[in-house]
């Protein structure tokens, strides 16, 4: 379980946002809404550790994610804005390494898998360098399919990705949700998870609205 | 914080510092100047002739605090970077920042009076003495200091990656020491200590301890005074700087 | 255990990477090379004199390769968002940085070692004077790339990043360069060099161990 007190961030000497509060439980989904910088990448990052809020604190299972440390990364996926990929090794082999930089090992046949799902079948083993921006933010969002995290933090993940591929991440992320799974994200759209049978999923959302 | 204690933070607040600062300020600067006075009296004055070196050595009343200066600066840095990383307060990285230019104007002092030294003493400008290469880099590890954090805009970055860079120079200054020591009397190079002559005249001695003390209150005088300014800058959103800066518009007094 | 799976993910793609980006590897490698070769040809080819200033330059030239590889370390993983996800990873940061140290040792300070006695015969080196120039950079390129790689995380997306990290490392590689380059001036002047070699190795085993910390704190500080 995620909760958020108090968060606050500043950005130089201006106050970007105040007194964030919100809780994630276990297959529960909260889109971060609001204008374009009122902060949501800075709060997202907040959460994830990377940043340092001016005040507030961030627990994951009800300890501080400082404390909480390597039990907390472990169950932590994110995705920014830069796709983390290398662009003179394949998309396998990118795979491969994010997957065991994030702690788990997978067998090629995983690997293979994954891609095919997100429809990258017979360009796994091309360099990222050739592949389109929507292949490359396929191949990004392949590590969804293989993760193992129970929080998801997603930064605007529905970005630049044509109607079939946004079905699928849709899909994962539905899948991820109904399984149990905690789901944050931003994004300018409203967007509907819809689950494989067709049921929808119940997003909930949060408005960041910039400190006075 | 144990109320019967002393609350070592109350100052930690920018705010509170200012004002301490501030009241702190022109003793300190009367010091420096009566001290600073009196050493260069002994020195250039009062101290006698060298038998050896004639008058050329009388430098030596501003080169031997300058380099005292630079180091203990140094140290100091390194002090409130500790501190600043530790607690995390703001107030640690504007000390260090204050404190850079000052050390490297000592560091740079001791170098150029090294030099005027050495070129009657030695016949050159400039000699591979362990002491002076050991200053030099030392030069170079405030300008280090000083370019990165001037080249880092967000200053809360700015505050700790100089505060590293300030604890890992720290740590290297003896180890740097070592070599330039070891390279240089391996090399036998000249050596322009004068403090290693046994024969040392208490005035001089005196001479060159009132100069390291007025220059050590001139560091702080000026220090406090570039915090005040950093305090200024820094706060400038919070109300009390407001209030400060609109009081001062209207003529009142700070 | 994943920890040491992540090491070796690490480790093994940045080889990768560098092989098939073999230009900004061999840079560096190229400027030693030129280095030592523009020497005598600036100074004469008179061989006393090349030999008196073999050690010294050979080191020096080894230290602004190494320098100039340093920029490579962190920048491509700072701007593609690589950094973050090892700042994320339930390895310890330390350990992933430490395999990034390591690699970028293979690639760029290694090679110096393996050339150095190439270069040391255009300087008419001896043998011996030749073993100890291959032993003191393999002892003495690994803690430049170690301290050096503060430097480079500290100035990671600064202006005037390569002139500043020159600037910042410079100061904290002279030890290495006073104990290196003097080991092989003591052993052509037939003096022993364990004292040298055992000050390389007190300096190399402390960077070993705290480098990857503090290369840790000051990446973490440039992702914030």
């Amino acid at each position: 379980m995620l909760s958020v007190h108090n968060l606050s961030c500043q950005r130089g000497d201006k106050p970007l946002f105040e007194g964030v509060s919100f809780r994630l439980q276990a297959a529960q989904a909260l889109h971060i809404e609001g204008e374009n910088g009122v902060g949501k990448t800075s709060l997202l990052r907040i959460i994830c550790g990377l940043s340092a809020p001016d005040a507030g604190q961030v627990h994951w299972q009800d300890q501080p994610t400082a404390q909480a440390g390597e039990a907390f990364r472990s169950n932590l996926l994110y995705l920014g804005h830069h796709l983390a990929l290398k662009e003179d090794l394949s998309a396998f082999e990118n795979l491969q390494t994010d997957a065991a930089v994030a702690g788990r090992s997978l067998s090629q046949v995983q690997v293979l898998k994954a891609l095919a799902l997100m429809g990258l079948r017979g360009r796994e083993h091309l360099p990222v360098r050739v592949m389109s921006q929507g292949q490359k933010r396929r191949t990004a969002l392949a590590r969804l399919c293989v993760s193992q995290a129970a929080l998801w933090v997603l930064d605007e993940p529905f970005v630049a990705l044509d109607a079939q591929a946004l079905d699928l991440l849709r899909g994962l992320l539905a899948k991820h949700v109904a399984e149990g799974g905690m789901l944050l994200f931003t994004s300018h759209q409203k967007i509907d998870l819809a689950h494989a049978q067709g049921q929808g999923l119940a997003v909930q959302s949060y408005r960041l609205k910039a400190a006075a | 914080m144990n109320r019967t204690g002393i609350n070592w933070f109350y100052f930690a607040a920018p705010q509170a510092f200012y004002g301490l600062a501030g009241k702190l300020l022109p003793w300190l600067a009367v010091m420096a100047a009566l001290l600073g006075a009196a050493g260069l009296w002994l020195g250039f004055a009062v101290a006698p002739t060298d038998f050896q070196q004639g008058e050329g050595y009388r430098i030596i009343f501003l080169h031997v605090p300058a380099s005292w200066m630079s180091m203990v600066i140094y140290l100091a840095m390194a002090f409130w970077s500790v501190l600043g990383l530790t607690f995390n307060t703001r107030l640690s990285g504007m000390m260090t920042r204050a404190l850079a230019p000052t050390g490297a104007l000592f560091a740079f002092l001791s170098l150029w009076t090294g030099a005027l030294w050495g070129k009657p003493m030695w016949g050159a400008w400039w000699v591979w003495d362990a002491r002076l290469t050991s200053e030099l880099i030392l030069f170079f590890l405030y300008l280090g200091y000083i370019a990165l954090t001037s080249a880092i805009d967000d200053p809360k970055r700015g505050d700790k990656a100089g505060a590293l860079i300030a604890i890992v120079g720290a740590i290297n200054v003896p180890i740097i020491y070592f070599s330039v020591t070891w390279w240089n009397t391996l090399h036998q190079g000249a050596s322009v200590s004068l403090t290693k002559s046994p024969s040392m005249a208490a005035v001089m001695l005196w001479g060159m301890l009132l100069m390291a003390l007025a220059f050590w209150l001139y560091t702080i005088a000026l220090v406090l005074y570039r915090v005040r300014t950093h305090i200024l800058q820094r706060e400038a959103h919070t109300e009390w700087v407001k209030h400060l800066m609109s009081a001062k518009a209207f003529g009142g007094a700070a | 255990m994943s920890a040491s799976r992540a090491f070796t993910a690490v480790l093994k793609r940045d080889l990768r990477l560098a092989l098939r980006r073999k230009s900004e590897v061999l840079t560096a490698v190229f400027f030693f090379v030129v280095v030592a070769a523009l020497f005598p040809l600036g100074i004469g080819p008179e061989l006393n004199t090349l030999r008196l200033i073999a050690p010294g330059v050979l080191w020096v030239g080894a230290l602004l390769s190494s320098m100039l590889a340093l920029q490579r370390l962190f920048e491509a993983d700072y701007r593609d968002g690589s950094l973050e996800q090892m700042a994320l990873s339930p390895a310890p940061m330390p350990l992933l940085v430490a395999a990034k140290l390591l690699a970028h040792w293979l690639v760029s300070g290694l090679p110096l070692v393996l050339l150095a006695p190439l270069l040391g015969l255009q300087f008419d080196l001896a043998p011996q004077a030749l073993a100890t120039l291959m032993l003191t950079l393999l002892l003495g390129t690994p803690v430049l790339s170690l301290v050096g790689g503060i430097g480079a995380a500290l100035t990671l997306g600064v202006r005037g990043g390569g002139v500043l990290l020159s600037l910042l490392v410079l100061p904290l590689f002279v030890p290495v360069l006073v104990f290196g380059a003097g080991a092989v001036e003591a052993q052509i002047s037939g003096l022993g060099i364990q004292a040298h070699i055992s000050i390389l190795l007190a300096m190399l085993l402390p960077a070993v161990f705290f480098s990857p910390f503090a290369c840790s704190a000051a990446l973490r500080i440039a992702l914030e």
